[in-house]
């Protein structure tokens, strides 16, 4: 009783909140000062046709940086708290662990490839259409996840994964202080050309650290559903 | 019509989020709260945001059924607290 009494409260509560943000919203005929600055400026500064990755890898590009970061604690702290189990449950869970049906198998065989081919289309697509590392990778790790479902005894190489995510996180802060050296700042794609807007080789070095962005949050991820898969 | 089209979809993410808190099936319960993520990255798409969209498809309603599931399976048979 006590405890559907302060579900109910907290529902009601958090209803409160969402009350008030709604009824204090009013749609915008214009952008911000700031969206409007970003929009005008980014293909020009930049030579990016998508504004998006623009922000999230030139102008926000510390808080990405955090962010994997955060995905990185994420990582490591799973793999720590999930490898306790491991010795124990390796031989009683070896035996009643099957393959998925029929359907699911020769759907991943089918989708599989295709999966991964559109996580690196977007990856490396980032700066022209939609899309962008973090995206990318996370499509990339779905893949893995149905790789997982089909097959449950598919194990993941979790040590080569770890290697490469940190290769790409340390390739991403080195770019970042080439970035500080040769152009305007930390994390300035600047210092290559910015080339044709539209182009694939285009806007300077943030191809670059988008494709490493998306390495890095593939991996990441692939080896927190691992952890989880086991 | 867009209109029309995003309250048709906003309406399916309540009904989506309220059967994943009502079933007492833990495992409908999972697929109907990953329901609730695809129907906001429909509403992300529509309101022309695709690069959230597909964050949200793939994060929200892929990687966190699949982690709850295994965290299920995990966790033991699924019954319901009080």
């Amino acid at each position: 009783m006590i405890y559907r009494a302060s579900v109910l409260f907290a529902v009601a509560l958090l209803g409160l909140i969402f009350l008030r943000l709604a009824g204090g919203y009013a749609e915008r005929s214009a952008l911000r000062p700031l969206a409007e600055h970003y929009v005008s400026q980014a293909p020009l500064e930049l030579g990016v046709s998508n504004i998006v990755t623009g922000i999230l890898i030139a102008y926000r590009g510390f808080d990405t940086l955090g962010e994997v970061a955060v995905l990185f604690m994420v990582a490591a702290s799973v793999g720590l708290l999930l490898r306790k189990e491991e010795a124990g449950r390796k031989y009683t869970e070896e035996g009643r662990r099957k393959p998925a049906g029929e359907i699911v198998t020769t759907g991943t065989q089918v989708l599989l490839p295709v999966i991964l081919t559109f996580g690196a289309y977007v990856i490396v697509n980032g700066h022209l259409s939609a899309g962008g590392g973090f995206q990318g990778g996370a499509i990339v790790a779905s893949g893995v996840m149905l790789l997982l479902l089909a097959d449950p005894g598919t194990r993941v190489n979790a040590a080569a994964l770890s290697v490469i995510e940190s290769l790409a996180g340390v390739s991403y802060v080195a770019i970042g202080i080439l970035g500080l050296v040769l152009a305007g700042g930390f994390l300035d794609p600047r210092f290559l050309p910015p080339g044709e807007a539209g182009a694939f080789i285009s806007a300077g070095a943030i191809p670059v650290l988008s494709a490493l962005l998306g390495i890095k949050v593939g991996a990441e991820l692939s080896v927190i559903i691992d952890r989880f898969g086991r | 019509m867009l209109e029309l089209l995003l309250l048709a979809v906003c309406a399916g993410i309540l009904v989506s989020g309220l059967l994943a808190v009502c079933l007492n099936n833990l495992v409908a319960a999972m697929v109907s709260s990953g329901l609730a993520g695809l129907l906001a990255s429909v509403t992300f798409l529509l309101l022309a945001a695709p690069d959230v969209a597909m964050a949200e498809a793939a994060i929200g309603s892929g990687l966190t059924t699949f982690i709850f599931i295994y965290a299920l399976r995990h966790a033991g048979n699924g019954e319901r607290e009080p």
